[in-house]
């Protein structure tokens, strides 16, 4: 099918587009941006006027629950909240239970997405078998079955030998090593930032140095063997500038960050929050500044949802007896935008931090508008003023701090490979 | 029961609009009387001069004969024990005794128990046999909160220690015990000693120290046993013993448990009492009417010396005592928030 989408201002952080007119789509591409190709006779014409269209986002960090924990949120409920949320593409860490550590995982889950709502489900094969840290997975088998990279999630690995053998054996296919940074020793049993906030609540804290030296392990060895490492997940100001340093020394690594750590702290945690029980941990408001400035120079060149819906029981008890993650799908682009509200950065860097950003990272074809790319974009009402409500929620987890936060601008639908997939319904956006 | 002071349900804290409650108003009613009991934190000293007081009229009366009052008559309290504990919760249980309420003991074996979902749903069991109060022990710091939190309007939650963040009623006792002798604390230095970073005691017992403009708080550990920017709870941080206790008018030791040695925490015992126990010799630092405290059990050779546990400075039993006064204080008060 044929679409023009007129009059809209048309906005593609990827080259830096920006310019009122026309997007252009033919069949689940996009034709042309700006200017209407001469010839082009589309089937449906929408009125854009007073709108912005971007391309859809893409989350480096979404879980599912599914296959193994469907009472917390399924294929089907996620990806109707990333689509509300303008996001198109999500990518899977390997924690499912059972792990993805076989092509049979990545099946059972791209064939339960095919029968969801449209939103593209990529997945992370796990790094060694049954995320146990010990024994290699079969990467090269996953990478047939179509993982995008290779992960251990948050499983600790058995030693830096191994570390060491994975990252050589994944660079024998080119694969992407996707590593969170928490060394899970002086990770221990803590359960938040260690500071005078987890002194005075009595909670068993998590140091910073459990994600310094955990990236400074995994520095020392990607120099070692030049493998392409991105981490997930910074939580500190130290941890971000590491980063940085590698980078500039030319290594092969790339960061990401969750929205959240942008903006809450570990004062969040106020009298036992559970909602802000995450790991890694919210941290002081340092590291938060130094996540936002290394966002903002480009040293971390990504912004993830890291979703994890839950299920009431599992955020109902003792803080520490709480099971961590926020439900992040549908705060993901209001939280991200709303930096460019504070002043961090403007327009065309925030969208590009959840767009061309991320995709680049994994190397997928979305994130972008240019002709031939996949017409995967958010038709956006900057105008809108939104409050986040549970009653407006399409993820099955309710787990969020964000319930009672107002937002300007508001996602009016969501297209994917030339379709909507999502779109308000007219008495909502009234 | 008057209508005007029945307390809103708790709201779930996903509905609130942000910045959410405030910081430990969860414990006291609008007109800032003791609804229930959860930590010293945010308290004031007006408050805990007041139940300092009370302890004492209820202590009076329990050096006599007949040492019962029907303040509580008709009111069950429920003594819910999920950390194994004697001699606290005989206390709450003598002092539940004495204002003539009904007392239930349970205790629920953690190790055999799940977590959250079977917290709440004992709680929900007991609410429904009508009950007033609950006297909580739990390892999880944060559990009472969690309990005042989801508990039904009109009862009232007595934290007896959670996890590593308080323990307020020992901490009232304390500050009982050194008033009784000190009177005021403005002048008076008070150090504690041994294992801060696991010590609900010695954190809520800063607090307490603090609200009541003692003249210097000190802690004396090893860095392995001092929790992160401890410094900033109000205190001075001392490693050396003999240093810490110069000139000092109250000395607090606190346990030390066995399983610090497997975790990397000190290296012996041995060590430990060589550097950090309290010892007659060095007694002879502090202030010569020093007091020396404990809140129990103490480990005798391992944190102090049998002679100064026993000797002419120690109140360490008189601490035992003035906890059932304190608990009877704390028990009457939320009683009656809940009642005017």
């Amino acid at each position: 099918m044929s679409v023009l989408i007129e009059n809209v201002r048309v906005i593609d952080p990827a080259d830096r587009f920006d310019a009122i007119g026309a997007l252009c789509v033919q069949g689940s591409e996009i034709l042309a941006r700006g200017a209407i190709p001469d010839g082009f006779e589309p089937r449906r014409r929408i009125d854009g006027t007073g709108l912005w269209v971007f391309p859809g986002l893409v989350d480096l960090a979404a879980r599912m629950r599914e296959p193994g924990e469907e009472h917390k949120a399924t294929i089907a409920s996620e990806t109707l909240a990333a689509a509300r949320g303008g996001i198109c593409s999500v990518v899977v860490p390997p924690d499912t239970d059972p792990p993805i550590d076989s092509p049979a995982e990545i099946e059972l889950i791209t064939g339960r997405a095919r029968q969801a709502c449209g939103v593209r489900v990529y997945v992370l094969g796990a790094l060694t078998h049954q995320l146990q840290g010990q024994q290699l997975a079969e990467m090269a088998a996953l990478l047939r079955a179509g993982a995008r990279g290779v992960s251990n999630a948050q499983h600790p690995l058995a030693s830096l030998l191994v570390l060491r053998r994975a990252m050589e054996y994944a660079t024998t296919f080119g694969l992407t090593i996707v590593l969170s940074a928490q060394d899970a020793s002086l990770t221990g049993s803590g359960c938040m930032h260690e500071g005078p906030v987890s002194t005075r609540l009595g909670l068993s804290g998590i140091p910073e140095a459990a994600e310094t030296a955990a990236l400074g392990a995994i520095l020392a060895l990607v120099e070692q063997t030049g493998a392409r490492v991105h981490v997930a997940r910074l939580s500190s100001r130290r941890g971000a500038e590491m980063i940085a340093k590698a980078r500039a020394e030319g290594l092969p690594v790339s960061a990401d960050v969750a929205a959240h750590q942008l903006f809450l702290t570990e004062v969040d945690v106020a009298e036992y929050d559970p909602h802000c029980h995450v790991i890694p941990p919210l941290r002081t408001q340092r590291d938060r500044d130094g996540l936002r400035a290394a966002l903002a120079r480009g040293e971390i060149s990504a912004i993830c949802s890291d979703h994890q819906p839950h299920e009431p029981d599992s955020k109902l008890g003792p803080f520490s007896g709480t099971q961590p993650g926020i439900s992040a799908l549908e705060t993901l682009l209001p939280l991200t935008l709303r930096l460019v509200e504070d002043g961090l950065l403007g327009l065309h860097e925030a969208l590009a931090r959840v767009t061309a950003g991320p995709a680049d990272i994994l190397g997928l074809d979305q994130g972008r508008l240019a002709p031939g790319a996949p017409a995967d974009f958010v038709l956006y009402d900057p105008h809108a003023i939104e409050e986040v409500r549970p009653d407006d929620w399409l993820s099955a987890g309710h787990n969020t701090p964000f319930f009672g936060w107002t937002f300007a601008g508001q996602v009016r639908a969501t297209w994917i490979a030339g379709r909507p997939v999502w779109t308000r319904s007219s008495e909502d956006s009234a | 029961m008057n209508e005007t002071s029945t307390p809103s349900a708790p709201p779930m804290a996903s509905r609130l609009p942000q910045p959410g409650p405030l910081p430990h108003r969860l414990q006291l009613t609008d007109d800032g009387q003791l609804r229930h009991m959860l930590t010293i934190e945010g308290l004031n000293r007006e408050l805990l001069t007041e139940i300092l007081d009370t302890a004492e009229s209820f202590a009076n009366m329990n050096e006599k004969a007949v040492k019962k009052v029907p303040l509580l008559r008709g009111k069950t309290i429920v003594n819910l024990f999920f950390e194994a504990s004697t001699r606290t919760r005989t206390t709450f249980e003598l002092a539940a005794k004495r204002l003539s309420a009904d007392v239930l003991n349970i205790n629920i074996d953690t190790s055999s128990a799940t977590k959250g979902e079977s917290l709440l749903d004992t709680l929900r069991n007991l609410e429904a046999m009508h009950v007033d109060m609950f006297v909580v022990r739990h390892a999880e710091s944060g559990a009472a909160h969690f309990i005042a939190r989801h508990v039904a309007p009109g009862i009232s939650v007595l934290n007896a220690g959670d996890g590593r963040h308080a323990h307020p009623t020992q901490a009232l006792l304390d500050m009982f015990t050194i008033r009784r002798h000190k009177g005021d604390f403005t002048r008076l230095k008070v150090a504690i000693v041994g294992d801060i970073l696991h010590s609900r005691v010695a954190r809520s017992q800063i607090h307490a120290l603090n609200i009541l403009q003692t003249g210097e708080v000190r802690v004396i550990a090893p860095c392995s046993l001092l929790p992160a920017d401890v410094d900033q709870l109000g205190v001075h941080v001392y490693n050396d013993l003999d240093a810490g206790l110069k000139d000092v008018d109250v000395i607090i030791m606190l346990r030390l448990q066995r399983e610090r040695m497997e975790h990397a925490h000190l290296p012996s015992e041995h060590e430990y009492y060589q550097l950090f126990g309290l010892t007659s010799r060095r007694l002879q630092l502090a202030h010569p009417t020093c007091l020396v405290m404990h809140p129990g059990p103490a480990n005798r050779g391992v944190e102090i010396e049998s002679a100064v546990a026993d000797g002419p400075h120690s109140v360490i039993l008189e601490q035992v005592t003035y906890g059932i006064s304190v608990r009877m204080a704390v028990m009457s008060m939320v009683m009656g928030a809940h009642q005017s």
